[in-house]
């Protein structure tokens, strides 16, 4: 169990602080490019999260040791690894989708400030 | 063990691949290869229906041999096996229909589109048996994947739609995946049932409590609830019609069906009722949805602009089943996602035919085409009139449903909701069933226009829906009792 938060809470205020800077990118940033890089400061906090719930002070790789034995509070969690490897893998295919409706868009509309995209879609109707 | 719960997403899987591999030479084959797939889906969905019905016998398949808890486990209880049962059902109709529609929509294209349609099942079926909610992130994400690029295919505006939706999709599925995270670190299990029994003992932890927060918001928007549905309109209406017919009758409600899912199997009881008022804050804001989707759809003159604010009303009756946390409201809810699934799926595959046979996409346009398709036009009566609630019609019972739980619960506020809804639903499937049936006049395009149904491959899929809301309507008891009843039971009472 790493039930207790409040141990040590530096690294989880960090990682708050860059979810907010990531949300904001994504919510409030005009232009579309900006809005896919705070896409990738929040799925970058994401991964720090699940990373940081791997560690353990003094643990070693999960890799086992002969003279470390199968005691597992001496080897990090690997399984929070696993599953940042896998959302790192889901974030990579959802920026690919989102750089490839970007170059879309700037092909027909030839820009990528939204509220400039969305009024020539207002004026054709 | 049993390998039916596997067979549903991997088959789908494995057909998607088969069909991108044989659309290579030739797009006819990439349809063909995934019509097969969704059809063995949909047929070993129904085997699973047919196993697990009236409860009591649940299948469950640990991957690799990984015995559950270490392992990823996926389960096929009613509650899954319904959904199964409904995704796969639409997927087929769609798939049917898809080609024609596609050919003209989006020319030349087609032979991608049918692997990602078939994809987006696998996400979508994937998301219902898994019993592991890190794996559930994945497959939302493969479903949302799909969909964008199904969705972005469409009208001059839609990679814009689709991406604006894209990056509110993937705030969701991120906020779904902290949550996620906090319940591993706190609880040190992803398997949902590992995770029922464990959390009991740490419902006061914040972390659990947090985690339940940035669930509930993340699915929140993926379900478009109310206020955070502004992505939706304008993906509906600038998509495909056939994308527009497979996305809006099933993607959101099975992240619906995730929330249930999460609040009734993974989180205590009591836990988002009493101890966090999280069910009824959803069924608060999805009271307000209903209201104000179905002002909205009234206002509109795109017909499919009209069903895609319809579709943030309807998606209410669903979070209100959630917020009523009874047994019957709860029914009621899970019984209008088969019923919305069929009725919004008829409507937007009308939208298509109409669009496919007179390029037409507004209502004031429509004038006189009951005449020149009878067929067409009979479905789409059927269709408004479950939309408005009319028996013996389906969407009727799962307002029944509803408005016993609402009354079951004493909210009348949530009552008048369900009610006002219907009458305004009434304004504006009439006016357009009026349009449809007025005489033409000169510059219609239906006063020109030779009379005739459009051909089979789209006539039939629509006629196939409209007789399904009629059936589902008669025989909603059955589904009922067997898939809905067994699932809702645990809230007691």
């Amino acid at each position: 169990m790493t039930g207790d938060l409040s141990v040590a809470r530096y690294p989880y205020v960090f990682i708050a602080v860059l979810v907010v800077i990531g949300v904001w990118g994504m919510v409030m940033k005009r232009n579309l490019l900006k809005k896919v890089v705070g896409m990738g400061i929040f799925q970058g906090a994401i991964y720090l999260l699940l990373v940081h719930g791997a560690y353990k002070a003094g643990g070693a790789i999960p890799i086992h040791a002969a003279k470390l034995g199968l005691e597992p509070d001496a080897y990090m969690n690997p399984l929070p690894h696993v599953m940042v490897l896998t959302a790192i893998v889901v974030g990579v295919a959802i920026m690919g989708v989102a750089l490839s409706l970007l170059v879309v868009i700037h092909r027909r509309f030839g820009t990528l400030d939204e509220a400039r995209i969305l009024e020539m879609l207002r004026e054709q109707g | 063990m049993s390998q039916l719960p596997v067979l549903i997403p991997a088959s789908l899987l494995l057909f998607a691949l088969l069909a991108v591999v044989a659309g290579g030479r030739d797009g006819r084959w990439a349809h063909r290869i995934s019509l097969v797939g969704a059809v063995v889906a949909h047929l070993v969905s129904l085997v699973g229906i047919a196993t697990v019905a009236g409860g009591g016998t649940t299948l469950r398949y640990a991957l690799a041999g990984w015995a559950p808890p270490v392992g990823i486990e996926f389960v096929l209880d009613p509650l899954a096996a319904y959904m199964t049962g409904v995704v796969t059902f639409i997927g087929v109709v769609v798939l049917v229909y898809a080609p024609r529609s596609l050919a003209v929509e989006m020319p030349g294209k087609e032979r991608l589109a049918f692997p990602a349609m078939v994809l987006l099942l696998a996400g979508l079926t994937g998301m219902c048996v898994t019993g592991d909610i890190f794996n559930l992130y994945v497959f939302l994400e493969i479903a949302a994947l799909a969909a964008y690029a199904l969705l972005a295919s469409g009208d001059r505006g839609a990679p814009v739609a689709t991406f604006r939706y894209l990056i509110i999709g993937s705030l969701g599925g991120g906020f779904y995946l902290v949550g996620a995270t906090l319940l591993y670190l706190t609880a040190g299990t992803l398997n949902m049932a590992d995770l029922h029994a464990r959390l009991p003992e740490l419902v006061e932890n914040r972390a659990v409590i947090s985690a339940a927060l940035f669930m509930t918001v993340g699915l929140g928007v993926k379900m478009a609830l109310f206020p955070m549905h502004f992505w939706l309109p304008d993906v509906y209406t600038n998509a495909p019609s056939a994308a527009a017919g497979l996305v809006a009758p099933v993607m959101t409600k099975v992240s619906a069906y995730v929330l249930i899912r999460l609040y009734l199997d993974v989180f205590p009881p009591g836990f988002v009722t009493a101890q966090l008022p999280l069910a009824s804050a959803v069924g608060w804001l999805s009271a307000l949805g209903i209201v104000y989707g179905s002002v909205l759809a009234v206002a509109q003159q795109d017909y499919r602009r009209m069903l895609a604010y319809s579709s943030v009303g309807q998606m209410g009756y669903i979070g209100l089943g959630i917020g009523l946390a009874n047994p019957v409201g709860l029914v009621g809810g899970l019984l209008h996602i088969l019923n919305h699934a069929l009725m919004k799926g008829c409507l937007f595959l009308i939208g298509g035919v109409v669009r496919h046979r007179c390029g037409i996409t507004r209502i004031p346009d429509m004038r006189g085409l009951g005449r020149v398709m009878p067929w067409t036009m009979a479905a789409f009566v059927v269709a408004a009139l479950a939309m408005i609630g009319i028996p013996p019609t389906a969407g009727f019972f799962s307002k029944w449903y509803l408005l016993l739980g609402t009354l079951e619960a004493g909210n009348w506020w949530w009552f008048a909701a369900i009610i006002a809804s219907s009458l305004l639903s009434a304004v504006y499937f009439f006016r357009t069933v009026e349009m449809i049936f007025r005489h033409p006049e000169d510059g219609d395009w239906a006063a020109t226009a030779e009379p005739g149904d459009p051909p089979a491959s789209l006539l039939v899929p629509v006629l196939i829906l409209g007789a399904a809301i009629v059936l589902a309507g008669v025989l909603n008891v059955v589904v009922v009792n067997a898939l809905l009843a067994p699932a809702a039971a645990s809230l007691g009472g």
